[in-house]
Order: structure tokens, then C-alpha cells, then sequence
């Protein structure tokens, strides 16, 4: 299989490595058009989105990433990666890729001073049944979700990890903690993805970004 | 301050999102502004920017918290601030004020020359300056979550800032290649604690992130401390103290992102105007260099 991309624009995308070194499966870093399209799928990691949107502009990589969505390759955003994804992000708005349909607020928690370790529970069998601890930091909220999505964990009432599709998204940090249950699972989308390569349809839905 | 000890992930945590960004110094919300549209991952929230500090001379502190309030305001990615070394009031004064992490800094005027602030009793991280492996260790042992080089702030002067990272890496490289049994006296030699000099012996790097600051002014200046081994850089004085603050601050954005690629760094070079003068570190005297205070 082709590797695991991470976004390097900016974030914590060396701790998404050490989560995929743990798993023993190949990655590399993506900072341009070109790295993106050698890779299985991309992992979006926590960092600030708007220090990611403004880099991700300056080497055109929006389009390469509607392309890289619209051929069914997986991606996998955290924290500010979920808020890149979403449809829709407020306080304050500002643009996103829209491709998963939820609503997010950012550091809906609060600073950093109310940054939280919780423990939170996983919704369906592919995670298991145990906790999964989850790391928040200046985290974003989802606040809405769209009919498509599928609630995959929750944690002190939130929504807290997503699915829409091929498109994964949490609001905590799975790469911050040993528990590898998440990136486990991201994996398994992107196996399943290139194993149903050119018969997959494009999805429908274009883009709504402004 | 936390009652119970904040959990060290989350400190580290905000410094690994701030990873292949720039953090930049900023006197006013607008400053702040300017940073966060230029593509800066957080601002440090200053009186004072580094080079000012050094000509305006006198005794130099915690920004006023009106200021600082203003700023946090103004923008919304993290906001850091400075204390003058051992000055824990300021720190809880900081952390009051809710600021997403503390600099305890040398560019201000240190007010304990023995003892550094106990950063573990706060639930704001802390940032320390270090000019080698045992400073870094010294200051990891007292808790902060995130090392910079000192350079020397304020000089629009890359040289010294490039001396403390080389020092870092090359401290680092020796420890892995030490026997266990050498660990204790190298722990001695580098007055740093023996757990924090075994763990970095066992790994080959630090247990925080790492990052550049003192004297970057351009964006060859971020890329270099980034291939050096630079995690992210801060910039001080060499934004605003420059001919053209936006273009700037854009430049070294993206040069600090695409760090290994020269081609970006020279498109982003081009036409910046002028830097912000520097100045020789050998013209100043040793009573004039910031990097000395703390130990």
C-alpha cells in the first residue's frame, strides 16, 4: 500500500508519525501538491488553522485536496484538522474545506488554561468497548451534525470523533496518548478505500468553502 | 495556581501544535492582528519589543495586563507573555490573566539571580531560554515544556542563537554515544539532573520540543535554526523592527514550513525591503548581552 500522508504545513504532525511508527505502517510528510498525490490518505494534525490556511494557499493545496476527496482517498483531521474539514467553523468563521457536514466552534473549551485530559467512550465495535482517554487542548466543539455523519465517540456529552464517508474527525488528540484504537481505525479506512480503487463512485457533494 | 499538578501532556501538547510555526512578538492588537493574518501560530504579547528593550535600558517587566487583555482579545491563536526570571508573582499574575503559555525570559530584567520560578505549581506551560544541554535539563527539571535557544534578543543577529542550537544537538549526539556508567558524570559536568540526562542519552533528543529564538531576521535566518533542528522559531524585534512588517512576516512564515526547499526560500526572499539593523555581538559589551542572565 502506498504511504500515510500527514499535512507538515504546521502542527503536531511528528506525534501522528510516532502514532503510525507504533503501528509499524509506512508514512511520510506533505507540504506540497505533489507529496499529496503519492499518498494512500492524509492525516490533517492538530495545530492552528489559521497558520494552516494560509500556508495551505500559498502552495495551491486546496484543489489538490477537493481532487485528493473526491477520489474516495481517506483523510483523518485532528483538532484543527476537524475544524480544516468541517462545513461549516464559527467564533470567529472563517473558510474550511466542507468535507464532512458538521459545524464547529473553535476553542469552544476555553485557553489553554482549560485545556483537559477526559476519558471518553467509544460508540461503535470497530473501536471496542474500553474508554478511550482523549488529550483537549484549545479544542474545537462540534456543535452540529449533519444527517450523514455517523457519531463514532463521545465524551462529557460532545460528539467528540466522526465519520462521514471517507473522511474522519476528532476533536481531541489520539496521536497525544499510547492508545493507538483511533489511527487503528483510520487505517482500516484506508485499506477498505484501496481496495475498491477506480469502481468507487466520486461523491456527489462539491465543495461549500467560501 | 493548579491545586494538582497539571498533566505534563498538556503542556507539551500546545508546543507540539505549535510545531513548524512562527511565533511572533507583538507590542499592540493590531501588531497581533498582522501576525495572526501573516500566518503566525501564537504572539508574545510584549511592552517592548526586544531590540526597544535594549536602547530604552532600565529595568525591564511583565507587560502591563491591559495590554495584554487587549491583545488576547484581538486574535484567535494562543497568546503567550513574558516574566522576568524567578518572578513567580508575575507568573500568577500571568496566569490569572489566563495567557496560553509563559515565557520566563531573559530579555527582561531577571529578579532572582539564583533561583528560576518552580513551573511544575502552574497550570499555564512555561517556555525557558537555554544556551546549551544543561541549561535546557535545568530548566526541564524545574518544569517548563518548551526550550528555545537564547540567542542574543534583540540583535537582529543569527549568530548566537545558531551557537546555542548547535550546542543543544552536538550535547545531545554525545550523550547517545556515552556508556551508562559515564551518565552520572556527565550529569555533574553539565549541572543538569541525572534522570533528565539519562532519558536524553536513551532517546537523542529532548524530552519538550525545541525551538529557535534571538536574533532571526529573516526568513534564510528561520529555515537555517529549522534545518539546524529548530521545531519552530520566534521572531522578536525582526517583524516589526523591519521596512515592510507584512511581507515579512509572510516570508518567514512560509520559509519556516518549507525549511528544506530552496526554491521557496528564494521566492519568499525576494523583495522583502529592508531588514531590521543588526548588531555585531562582538561590539557589545558582556554587560549588554541578555543571553548571561540565568544560569
Amino acid at each position: 500500500m502506498a504511504p500515510i500522508g500527514i499535512l507538515a504545513l504546521q502542527g503536531d504532525f511528528a506525534a501522528h508519525g510516532r502514532a503510525l511508527d507504533d503501528l509499524g505502517v509506512p508514512w511520510q510528510l506533505v507540504r506540497t501538491p505533489a507529496e499529496l498525490a503519492t499518498v494512500a490518505g492524509l492525516i490533517i494534525p492538530g495545530g492552528e488553522s489559521t497558520a494552516l490556511l494560509r500556508l495551505m494557499h500559498a502552495v495551491d493545496l486546496r484543489a489538490a485536496l477537493e481532487a485528493f476527496h473526491a477520489q474516495g482517498r481517506p483523510l483523518f483531521g485532528t483538532c484543527a484538522g476537524l475544524i480544516l474539514l468541517a462545513r461549516e467553523t464559527r467564533q470567529p468563521a472563517q473558510e474550511s474545506l466542507g468535507f464532512i457536514d458538521v459545524v464547529v466552534e473553535r476553542n469552544a473549551y476555553g485557553r489553554q488554561i482549560d485545556s483537559f485530559i477526559a476519558t471518553g467512550t467509544p460508540l461503535v465495535p470497530e473501536l471496542g468497548a474500553a474508554p478511550l482517554e482523549m488529550v483537549f487542548i484549545r479544542a474545537p466543539k462540534i456543535i452540529a451534525l449533519g444527517e450523514g455523519v455517523t457519531p463514532l465517540a463521545t465524551c462529557r456529552g460532545d460528539v467528540v470523533l466522526a465519520r462521514q464517508g471517507s473522511v474522519l474527525v476528532a476533536a481531541f488528540h489520539p496521536e497525544l496518548t499510547a492508545d493507538r484504537r483511533v489511527h487503528r481505525y483510520f487505517l482500516d479506512m484506508v485499506a477498505a478505500a484501496a481496495n475498491t480503487p477506480a469502481a468507487r463512485p466520486v461523491p456527489e457533494r462539491t465543495t461549500p468553502g467560501r | 495556581m493548579a491545586t494538582a499538578e497539571t498533566p505534563f501532556t498538556l503542556k507539551t501538547g500546545l508546543a507540539e501544535m505549535l510545531k513548524g510555526g512562527v511565533i511572533m512578538d507583538v507590542t499592540s492588537a493590531e501588531q497581533a492582528k498582522i501576525a495572526e493574518d501573516a500566518g503566525a501560530v501564537a504572539v508574545m504579547a510584549l511592552e517592548r519589543v526586544p531590540a526597544d528593550i535594549r536602547a530604552y535600558g532600565g529595568v525591564a517587566r511583565m507587560a502591563d495586563p491591559k495590554k495584554i487583555k487587549e491583545i488576547m482579545q484581538a486574535v484567535s491563536i494562543p497568546v503567550m507573555a513574558k516574566v522576568r526570571i524567578g518572578h513567580f508573582v508575575e507568573a500568577q499574575i500571568l496566569e490569572a490573566l489566563g495567557v496560553d503559555y509563559i515565557d520566563e525570559s531573559e530579555v527582561l530584567t531577571p529578579a532572582d539571580e539564583v533561583h528560576h520560578i518552580n513551573k511544575f505549581a502552574f497550570k499555564v506551560p512555561f517556555v525557558c531560554g537555554a544556551r546549551d544541554l544543561g541549561e535546557a535539563l535545568r530548566r526541564i527539571g524545574e518544569g517548563a515544556a518548551l526550550i528555545r535557544t537564547k540567542g542574543e534578543a534583540g540583535s537582529g543577529n543569527v549568530v548566537e542563537a545558531v551557537r546555542h542550537m548547535r550546542a543543544v544537538q552536538s550535547a545531545i549526539k554525545r550523550l547517545t554515544t556515552l556508556g551508562e556508567e559515564e551518565l552520572m558524570a556527565e550529569a555533574k559536568a553539565l549541572g543538569a539532573p541525572y534522570e533528565l540526562v539519562k532519558l536524553v542519552a536513551k532517546t537523542g533528543k529532548l524530552p519538550v520540543p525545541n525551538f529557535a529564538a534571538g536574533g532571526i531576521a529573516t526568513p534564510a535566518d528561520a529555515a537555517l535554526l529549522m534545518q539546524l533542528g529548530a521545531e519552530a522559531v520566534f521572531v522578536g524585534s525582526g517583524i516589526f523592527k523591519s521596512g515592510d512588517p507584512v511581507r515579512r512576516a509572510r516570508a518567514i512564515v512560509q520559509a519556516t514550513t518549507h525549511y528544506n526547499d530552496p526554491d521557496v526560500l528564494a521566492r519568499v526572499s525576494e523583495d522583502l525591503g529592508e531588514p531590521m539593523v543588526g548588531i555585531d555581538i562582538t561590539r557589545l559589551e558582556s554587560s549588554e548581552l541578555l543571553q548571561t542572565r540565568g544560569w
